[in-house]
């Protein structure tokens, strides 16, 4: 029994015209899980499916006996506080404190009364400290979200997925809007934690020699369809061919 | 080789722009000459105006614990009513924004909010002084059928244009509907919402002193028979004391201001 597999994935968001044929993908393993693939062809699509932001139109993900993509209510919400997600453009709470948003993290475990006090047990806020300073940025826990920079606010991002204590970690693009050195720094940050705490770490990455070098598997991506999944240094350029199309990029 | 393209000139006003002001030209001569409202009237009227303003002249506060008692009862129905429509719009404007609710919920909540905003104060005011009898009571839901009309309008619209990245972030969480409104929502139109709270409060302010005319309660009722009465001296402490209580407010709104800034 794999910690989260998916079978036959389907979805489309207009009719007659699908994102995803047919996916399937298993995760078992702890470390950064790289997917490669260009734009448009539904690597979105797929992470948000797992954490059902996108109800798909069929096929399952099984995920701690559950099937992610058949349950509604109090159980999704049981299921989705134990993925975490990193999102491209960080999506903190502007307008909130780097600590408050850290703590969001948490909404999934509390009632809206308590969410409503800011009621967090002791416990949590000083897990929050603890991940501010395990991801550099102690200093910062009472300015607000909008006052950090990009690189700041992706390491606030990955704290709070933190939080939730997750079992798997979907991180959607989490460089793409950051330069290449601070990319780094997140890739870096990500992979440590994969293998350290042993969470499986799903990546949407469009650089490929990022992927290579961080991921323990790839899995590659066109036209809706996987072209791709396995190790690294198994990529080779003809993968890279079918998966992005043309070769003159390759030079 | 540049190739002369014959573009039309953009900036060429339309044929139609200039229909439409001659219209309105045409309209303004037209209702010019059929109402009396020439040169000859307005000096006959100001006459009558001089005549008022000797009278009005000097401010009479005799009957001051009149004054007073009528004052403080224009202050309580503005603030009750600003409280009571504010909370309630809290609600309501959720309820209205099209981003969080199905149109099942949000387009009667619309209408409802419609409704709200159709009439003018004094109109809702006759309306509560025919069911509910003369007197504050009236005057409280007056101005907080009004409060809902333009707090849950401009909520719910702030509502619809909040970034909804941070909304899905929090989603992500397995936040429930409630805890995401709280952390992900209410950040993002906090500030605009107490902004339109104190202005409400502001307008509110105002129209408790108008409302009294149709018996609604607060100042305005005395202000209407010391007219009517020909007490012109009353009538300007009555003004004074409205300008008193509207700098009350003022002080009261960069307070509010102050704190949640």
């Amino acid at each position: 029994m794999s910690r989260l597999e998916i079978r036959d994935l389907n979805h489309a968001y207009v009719s007659d015209k699908p994102i995803l044929k047919n996916i399937n993908i298993d995760i078992n393993e702890a470390g950064v899980i790289a997917i490669i693939g260009p734009s448009g062809t539904g690597k979105s699509t797929l992470l948000r499916c797992i954490n059902r932001l996108i109800q798909p139109t069929n096929g399952s993900i099984i995920f701690k006996n559950n099937d992610v993509a058949n349950v509604k209510g109090k159980p999704l919400r049981e299921l989705r506080r134990q993925i975490g997600m990193v999102f491209q453009e960080y999506n903190l709470v502007e307008r909130l404190s780097v600590l408050e948003n850290v703590l969001t993290g948490r909404l999934g475990y509390m009632s809206a009364w308590s969410a409503w006090r800011r009621n967090f047990t002791d416990k949590d806020i000083k897990r929050a400290f603890e991940l501010l300073d395990f991801v550099g940025l102690s200093d910062f826990a009472t300015q607000r979200a909008d006052s950090l920079s990009g690189g700041q606010r992706q390491r606030v991002g990955i704290a709070r997925a933190l939080m939730q204590e997750p079992a798997i970690l979907l991180a959607d693009e989490p460089t793409s809007s950051l330069d290449p050195k601070t990319s780094v720094e997140i890739m870096e940050l990500l992979t440590q934690l994969a293998n350290d705490k042993g969470i499986p770490t799903l990546v949407n990455i469009h650089d490929v020699n990022l992927a290579k070098r961080y991921a323990q598997r790839m899995i590659g991506m066109s036209g809706g369809k996987v072209v791709y999944d396995g190790p690294p240094d198994g990529i080779k350029d003809e993968h890279l061919k079918t998966i992005y199309g043309g070769e003159s990029w390759l030079q | 080789m540049a190739t002369v393209v014959d573009r039309k000139h953009p900036f060429k006003t339309s044929l139609s722009s200039k229909f439409l002001w001659l219209g309105l030209f045409a309209y303004l001569a037209y209702a010019f000459s059929t109402l009396d409202i020439g040169w000859n009237r307005f000096v006959l009227g100001l006459d009558q105006g001089a005549r008022l303003v000797d009278r009005l002249f000097p401010p009479n506060f005799a009957r001051w614990e009149l004054l007073l008692s009528d004052l403080i009862e224009s202050l309580q129905i503005a603030i009750i009513a600003s409280v009571l429509g504010i909370v309630i719009s809290l609600f309501v404007g959720l309820m209205a924004a099209r981003n969080l609710m199905p149109n099942a919920i949000s387009i009667p909540v619309r209408v409802f909010i419609a409704l709200c905003r159709t009439f003018h104060p004094v109109i809702i005011a006759i309306l509560f002084v025919k069911a509910v009898g003369f007197g504050a009571m009236a005057g409280i839901l007056t101005l907080t059928v009004a409060s809902i009309g333009f707090v849950a309008k401009l909520f719910a619209e702030a509502i619809e244009e909040i970034s909804f990245k941070q909304v899905e972030a929090i989603r992500a969480t397995g936040a429930g509907f409630i805890s995401t409104i709280v952390f992900a929502v209410i950040p993002q139109v906090f500030s605009r919402f107490i902004g339109f709270s104190i202005y409400q409060l502001d307008s509110n302010l105002r129209n408790s002193t108008m409302i009294g005319i149709v018996g609604a309660g607060g100042l305005g009722g005395t202000l209407f028979s010391a007219f009517q009465r020909f007490d012109y001296d009353f009538v300007t402490a009555i003004l004074m004391a409205i300008i008193a209580l509207i700098l009350v407010g003022e002080a009261l709104s960069n307070l509010v201001r102050r704190i949640f800034q």
